[in-house]
């Protein structure tokens, strides 16, 4: 199994002298800080890059998705990737678009307090990561963190339906519109959800390393004024995601700048803001209006997936239809056919029902 | 088969104790002391009374019963590597227990930060002013820049793994009334978890306490007597009570007590409650480290070459011919492993006498709890005092290892995957005492005795707290808070003398930080302050102790009941009938309370009107010869009409004067 670092808080250290995390990555160190993780598997290991992950970008992606294709050639039977949370689920949607049909596991894994902790969750989802890449069956790009924020499971959330949600809680990682893929502990994954991709022996894998710089995400804001978009026109964008409100709205005044835009041919797909839930043009008139513009409902695709999509397609074409084929066609249900009745469970504390589950079950 | 043992445990206790020179605290004299180099210092820690805790805004001060929680959390705690690439001894030591933690949480007095979910707030301005305040009082040097610095602590105590403290102020000394003690430093910290329960491998905690604020006051080992420590211990509380804003009560005053005799090595004695304790406690350890001493001697005699020592080890069959012990039988039956462990050279060891009550054996039993998670009982040896296991038993454990006359055996046992960390305990500890006494912190018990705790971590494991940026201490700021500061406490000592407040009063009034209303009423109301002195430490401590507090009442109602007495005009001895009732009802009036205690107003000639009927009176009665008699009788019939009317010396006064013209 190989591990890739690529910078952030899991797989380093403390540099005492200068106070900065540095990667500590040989396997020697990183048996030695968690032995347990050799009796899950075989390791080599290789510094791609270190950067924390908000430094992350579309060269990046590329260069990772391409050494993942070396590796999946040469035979290897699992990889995981130790990267900075803050974008965890950025490079996780690239990896699914830039490497299709892999026939081994590849796991993103992160941790939101550094091992230099005695309490860090760093051990334990490097453990989770190494057990899924070894012995699970499922074969996608997938986000291993914890379940809850008590040392007890780890989720394995599918790169296209994941979100860091909170800014410093150790379950951060939840999956939107959906529920998880599966649960892993020290010795085994639980799926969740059945209709995964499986594990295969041949070495199909599909490298499609492009990205588009020039895209953004806008997202709205009430009063939002119409020079925005003439600015992001003028200044040579060829793609925009907007994270509308509700099902997917932006107010009238950007009408005339949309169009413009659209004339121009730039892109411009809509999502939501409230993150759960589909963009649905028809319900409203503003919707059809906007439609009408040339908008683009992305369904229930995350605005940040969407953005690393859009950027994906474009890198490829600039053609109306196809890229429009590509972003509405799912690669890995970055757009499900339906939501799970109990997908959206955000369990709200203050709830009598709720504090009792909660008492019930470690957190 | 009867019992081939060289020694009789019995007898090698007292010997032991004797010959190592042990003296009972109360017989034991300065020379004592002087004779095994008793030197400790303290590590004083006290709650501040703020509302928030110190890095988060939740609510100091609320406590909750063990039940009362909302949400559980689970974490383990592994090691981390130092600079320099190294495991800190407490920390392998905590990772080997392989403890599962678990966090009760109320959502009261708990928030993210308090699960380490969420970084550090600000550090709350009024606890680092209090931390400052105290600080001053102690002449320590104040700090530019307070650095907030994680100190790990993996027994699970604190769920980040470690505290977050920073020193306020180095290098200060404190009076005490024979000699000075000089201050290491003081330090502003959060307060740890109150642990719930520690069985086998699960160890709980509540989380009310922690994160509150607490100041640790640390000393230099300059006492060399129990009762100096006990002094410094006193002093220390005194001064920090003396500022009014530390917290009062069970738990909010903890001192860590470090030991060692000339010879031994610094010894953490924690969270001692009552400072009443800390004479007997400090005095049991410095011995124990002494009888460690004399065990290593004796060891290096037994033992031909001790750098080969080892213990062999065997796992037993309990069915096995000469092995059956009813005992054993039923550890068995709860599927537990049998070892017979055989420690050669260990004859007399075992029962060689440590603290009262205590032998060599004990050091090995507490360690096999507390790192190998084996409930007690979790072994037997072959030097009891009163064996648990049958004497045949260990009779056949030594033909089977060929045991030479001069060793020792264990039998311990336990479930199979802790039977390897027991070993390694045993032997860890077995080869311990040829070297030295152990660094540990040790737990603390009202009798005097100690057992082990842990052991005590390297200096090396404070690193800078990475989430938290130095605050700056402007001078102009700490010269503003040094003019605000209450006077010394050793000021306050010479004050009372000064006013003639009887000595057996002190220790009431510091330890209720009553001196600044004892002064307050004294001044404002110009009563003698020789008689509010008095007042508080004997009538008020009396009524402490036979009446029960009304959950409202404060010290200050009783500066409010001396404003109402002065302010009608009464006599002040009728503080004393009126106080019982302030006590016990806080709530109602001052006048009711008089209405309550059948209080008439009078004026002092209609009391002495009654003297010359009084004095004929007692002509008939009389039934005391004493000189007194005649004036205590009158006084006693007329004391309650007296009360609050005439000051009672003038009316014995009267009496007396009356008497010779009746």
């Amino acid at each position: 199994m190989k591990l890739f670092g690529t910078g952030g808080t899991i797989a380093s250290r403390l540099d005492y002298r200068t106070g900065a995390v540095i990667p500590a990555f040989s396997p020697g160190e990183l048996y030695g800080a968690v032995p347990e993780l050799a009796d899950i598997c075989n390791l080599t290991t290789e510094k791609v890059f270190a950067v924390f992950s908000e430094n992350m970008g579309p060269q990046q992606y590329i260069q990772l998705a391409r050494a993942i294709g070396e590796e999946i050639e040469n035979g290897i039977q699992g990889i995981i990737i130790g990267h900075g949370t803050d974008t965890l689920h950025h490079t996780a949607s690239a990896l699914t678009f830039m490497v299709q049909n892999p026939p081994v596991p590849i796991v993103l894994v992160g941790s939101q307090r550094s091992s230099d902790r005695p309490s860090s969750d760093a051990a334990l989802n490097l453990i989770h990561s190494a057990y899924t890449a070894g012995h699970s069956d499922i074969a996608e790009v997938m986000v291993c963190m914890f379940g809850p924020t008590s040392d007890e499971y780890g989720f394995l959330h599918r790169g296209t339906r994941v979100r860091k949600m909170h800014s410093s809680y150790r379950s951060t990682f939840r999956t939107i519109g959906d529920v998880p893929l599966a649960t892993v502990t020290r010795d085994k994954v639980s799926p969740i959800k059945q209709n995964y991709k499986p594990r295969r022996q041949d070495r199909q894998v599909k490298i499609l390393p492009y990205f588009e710089e020039k895209v953004t995400i806008l997202y709205y804001y009430p009063n939002m004024q119409p020079d925005i978009i003439d600015a992001l026109v003028d200044r040579g964008y060829k793609g925009i995601v907007i994270a509308g409100t509700g099902l997917g709205h932006v107010n009238k005044p950007v009408y005339p700048a949309l169009r413009r835009a659209v004339e121009k041919g730039v892109h411009i797909y809509m999502t939501v803001q409230t993150l759960w839930g589909y963009v649905h043009m028809f319900v409203y008139d503003t919707g059809r209006d906007l439609m009408d513009l040339g908008m683009i409902p992305a369904e229930n695709m995350l605005p940040e997936v969407a953005y690393i999509k859009l950027g994906w397609a474009l890198g490829q074409t600039y053609d109306r239809e196809e890229v429009k084929k590509l972003m509405l066609t799912p690669i890995n249900d970055e757009i499900t056919e339906k939501e799970p009745y109990n997908g959206y469970l955000v369990y709200q504390g203050g709830v009598p029902e709720v504090e009792e589950f909660i008492r019930k079950h470690h957190k | 088969m009867e019992n081939v043992h060289p020694v009789d445990p019995r007898k090698n206790y007292q010997q032991t104790r004797q010959k190592i020179g042990y003296v009972n605290r109360k017989k034991a004299t300065r020379e004592d002391y002087e004779r095994i180099g008793f030197k400790s210092g303290l590590e004083v820690h006290q709650q501040l009374k703020t509302k928030e805790k110190l890095f988060c805004h939740c609510p100091a001060g609320i406590y909750h019963d063990d039940d009362d929680y909302d949400a559980e959390v689970v974490r383990h705690m592994r090691p981390t590597l130092s600079e320099l690439g190294e495991y800190d001894g407490t920390a392998l030591m905590e990772y080997k227990t392989r403890k599962q933690i678990i966090y009760r949480i109320n959502n009261t007095t708990a928030c993210t930060y308090e699960i380490d979910d969420t970084p550090p707030f600000r550090m709350d301005q009024q606890a680092l002013e209090i931390a400052l305040d105290i600080s001053l009082q102690c002449k320590l040097n104040i700090v530019g820049e307070v650095h907030i610095t994680r100190k790990q602590y993996l027994d699970g105590s604190i769920p980040t793994g470690f505290q977050r403290t920073a020193i306020i102020g180095v290098e200060g000394e404190l009076p005490l009334s024979n000699k000075t003690v000089r201050l290491i430093q003081l330090s502003l910290e959060e307060d740890s978890c109150r642990e719930i329960s520690d069985i086998r491998h699960t160890r709980v905690f509540k989380t009310d306490r922690l994160g509150m604020p607490l100041i640790e006051t640390v000393t230099y080992p300059d006492m060399f007597t129990p009762d100096e420590l006990r002094e410094a211990a006193e002093y220390i509380r005194f001064l920090n009570r003396s500022t009014g804003k530390v917290r009062t009560g069970i738990g909010s005053g903890r001192e860590d007590v470090n030991v060692s005799c000339r010879g031994g090595t610094r010894v953490e004695l924690k969270g001692v409650a009552h400072n009443k304790w800390i004479p007997e406690l400090s005095h049991n350890e410095a011995f124990r480290q002494w009888a460690l001493l004399f065990i290593k001697e004796q060891l290096l005699r037994q033992v031909d070459r001790p750098e080969n020592w080892q213990m062999e080890h065997r796992e037993i069959d309990i069915q096995a011919p000469g092995l059956h012990d009813e005992w054993l039988q039923q550890a068995a039956s709860q599927g537990e492993k049998i070892y017979a462990i055989n420690l050669p050279g260990f004859d007399g060891v075992l029962s060689h006498f440590t603290q009262p009550g205590k032998v060599f054996a004990d050091e090995i039993e507490d360690r096999l709890k507390v790192i190998a998670c084996l409930e007690r009982p979790n072994m037997s040896h072959s030097e009891e005092q009163e064996p648990a296991t049958n004497p045949n038993t260990f009779h056949a454990i030594r033909e089977r290892f060929t045991a030479d006359p001069r060793d020792a055996q264990l039998i311990i046992w336990g479930p199979q995957e802790d039977i390897p960390t027991a070993l390694e305990t045993v032997e860890e500890r077995c080869r311990m005492a040829f070297h030295e006494v152990p660094r540990e912190t040790r737990k603390t018990f009202a009798d005097g005795t100690t057992i082990f705790e842990r052991v005590l971590p390297g200096p090396d494991r404070m690193y800078p707290d990475t989430d938290s940026a130095p605050i700056p201490l402007d001078k102009k700021y700490i010269e503003e808070r040094r003019r605000q500061l209450p006077e010394e406490i050793i000021e306050r000592y010479h004050k009372l003398q000064e006013w003639n407040v009887p000595e057996d009063t002190y220790h009431y009034i510091f330890s209720k930080d009553l001196y600044p209303l004892v002064s307050s009423i004294a001044d404002k109301l110009g009563y003698q302050a020789r008689f509010i002195g008095t007042f508080f430490g004997h009538t008020l401590k009396f009524v402490e102790g036979h009446h029960t507090r009304h959950k409202d009442f404060q010290y200050a109602h009783v500066c409010d009941l001396f404003e109402f007495i002065n302010r009608k005009g009464l006599k002040k001895e009728i503080a004393k009938r009126m106080l019982p009732w302030v006590y016990t009802n806080p709530n109602i009036d001052f006048e009711q309370i008089l209405a309550n205690i059948h209080y008439k107003p009078m004026k002092k000639e209609e009391i002495l009107k009654q003297l010359p009927r009084l004095h004929r009176k007692f002509e008939q009665v009389r039934h005391s010869a004493s000189a007194n008699g005649r004036t205590d009788w009158i006084m006693g019939q007329l004391h309650h009409s007296a009360l609050g009317n005439i000051p009672l010396s003038d009316l014995r006064e009267e009496i007396e004067q009356k008497k010779v013209n009746p």
